[in-house]
């Protein structure tokens, strides 16, 4: 086995770009939660598009590679050391037979995106290798003393000795993590139940610097603010829920849904994310920011 | 079959998502059967049929969203009788714990319900709450009953509920509010499996008496 879990932190998931397609069923899409830094990642490496990758979630995490590898960190900053020494981020590193990798708290951003050449090996679910916390389906969050197996790479052995050519590959350009101190702005579109509110409450929506709230997680983005407010009172047969629905609960402080929200709900969606928009506020600390542009 | 195109209303849902609105839940099978009868349409990413509504999710880098809006006005609703589902058995031991309290909600004895439920033919109208929790609904509301005013904060899996106009079973062990008739064997819901879930919207379930 190529890696061992010496300590998975607050939260560490095997994730690659989600399960798609199957929300009839009652699955959630899942998948990494800041996409493009996955994306990142696996492309610094020459890894397949939709390979796994590990979601780290608030750094804790402490890795021990029992065979050489190349890896590269992306998505949140921080400080990341490989033996005790400080690696750098957003670029392919090589590491040597018995290497510890940590992460530490991040200072920008929450989830580090690790990527491992050759991808993290898992059984699929529907094509995918994504751990979803709403229906536990996938693999189980990382335990210590867990062993991760690293997937075979399509090139030669040759290609583990050396740091892939990234001039060949279409790389992404880096994204940095959001600063915490700035707020995050995310645009919006009118959704399908915006009728269902008085006219002030758009114009809340869209005028006003929401706060993340620390209930935030794989399923939502809940935020904090002066709640908007319902004109109808009747009760909304349960309908189905896209990536990035802002649904408004009768608390009138909305959540964004994200990668592993239920596919269905029974509260009116007001306005819906614009898909680029969700990878930052994947990266959203408890207490940032949050505006909405309309 | 043809219904006018004002008996649907096309709801925007962003840049990549319509949510089309129907008047009942009988017209919302028929659409989405006729939706998906012949495949999917090109870039469509999800069909999720709901109580009321189907939202359909799509990949605009793949089709432009008129394209998908032209689709969903031109959709002709397939009646029951053209259904293309699959056809369900699943063989349930009633007796749960609240077949005796349905029966006297309904005024009718233990085995009536159980005659009723498993006279029925029902069709899954939707998913939703659980990976494999289908919502089941027959042609008659003979066994219309409330959920339980308080919820169990377990109910196992295999479990067979009646609440509101629906039928459902518990693909795992989970709350849940539904009255309890039966059980089943069946996993509503495996992983492993290339079809994880039993029943799909669209198949029609018949219970057999275990």
């Amino acid at each position: 086995m190529g890696i061992v879990v010496m300590n998975p932190g607050p939260q560490t998931l095997v994730e690659d770009l989600g399960r798609p397609g199957y929300a009839a069923l009652g699955l959630s899409p899942s998948g990494a939660l800041d996409r493009q830094a996955l994306l990142l990642a696996n492309a610094l490496l020459g890894n397949p598009a939709d390979a796994a990758g590990l979601e780290v979630l608030l750094g804790g995490l402490r890795l021990r590679f029992v065979t050489a590898s190349t890896v590269a960190v992306t998505g949140a900053e921080g400080l990341v050391k490989l033996n005790g020494s400080e690696m750098p981020l957003n670029q392919a590193v090589r590491i040597a037979p018995g290497t510890v990798l940590e992460f530490g708290a991040p200072l920008f951003g929450v989830r580090y995106y690790l990527a491992v050449l050759g991808g993290i090996d898992a059984p699929r679910l529907l094509g995918s290798r994504s751990s979803d916390v709403l229906s536990g389906e996938g693999p189980a969050p990382l335990r210590a003393g867990d062993s991760l197996a690293v997937g075979r790479t399509g090139n030669d052995a040759s290609s583990l000795n050396s740091v892939p050519d990234r001039a060949g590959g279409a790389v992404p350009p880096v994204r940095r993590a959001p600063d915490p101190g700035q707020a995050i702005v995310a645009r919006v579109h009118r959704g399908p139940r915006v009728d269902w509110f008085d006219d002030e409450s758009w114009l809340r929506l869209v005028t006003q610097h929401w706060t993340l709230s620390p209930e935030s997680n794989r399923i939502g983005a809940r935020l904090l603010g002066r709640p908007l407010l319902r004109i109808r009172g009747e009760e909304l047969p349960s309908e189905g829920m896209a990536l990035g629905a802002l649904q408004v609960p009768p608390s009138g402080l909305p959540t964004v849904f994200l990668a592993d929200h239920p596919v269905t709900g029974g509260y009116p969606v007001i306005a819906v994310v614009r898909r680029g928009d969700l990878d930052l506020l994947a990266q959203a600390r408890p207490g940032q920011t949050i505006k909405f542009l309309g | 079959m043809s219904h006018s195109p004002d008996s649907w209303t096309i709801l925007p849902y962003g840049d990549s998502a319509f949510l089309v609105e129907l008047p009942e839940l009988e017209a919302v099978v028929a659409y989405y059967r006729g939706l998906t009868k012949d495949g999917s349409h090109a870039g469509v990413v999800d069909v999720v049929p709901a109580a009321r509504t189907v939202l359909v999710t799509f990949d605009p880098e793949v089709v432009p969203a008129s394209g998908i809006k032209a689709w969903l006005e031109d959709a002709q609703p397939a009646p029951a009788e053209l259904g293309t589902g699959r056809d369900v058995e699943i063989e349930v031991a009633y007796g749960g714990q609240d077949l005796a309290e349905v029966a006297g909600l309904l005024g009718l004895s233990e085995k009536e319900v159980v005659s009723l439920h498993a006279g029925s033919v029902w069709t899954a109208a939707f998913s939703g709450f659980a990976p494999g929790f289908a919502y089941l609904v027959t042609n008659h509301e003979k066994l219309r009953v409330p959920r339980r005013s308080t919820p169990r904060t377990v109910v196992p899996a295999g479990s067979v509920g009646l609440a509101g106009e629906f039928s459902g079973i518990y693909p795992r062990s989970s709350p849940g509010g539904w009255q309890l008739i039966g059980t089943t064997d069946r996993a509503l819901w495996d992983a492993s499996k290339p079809e994880p879930a039993l029943i799909r919207p669209g198949d029609r379930v018949k219970f057999v008496e275990a």
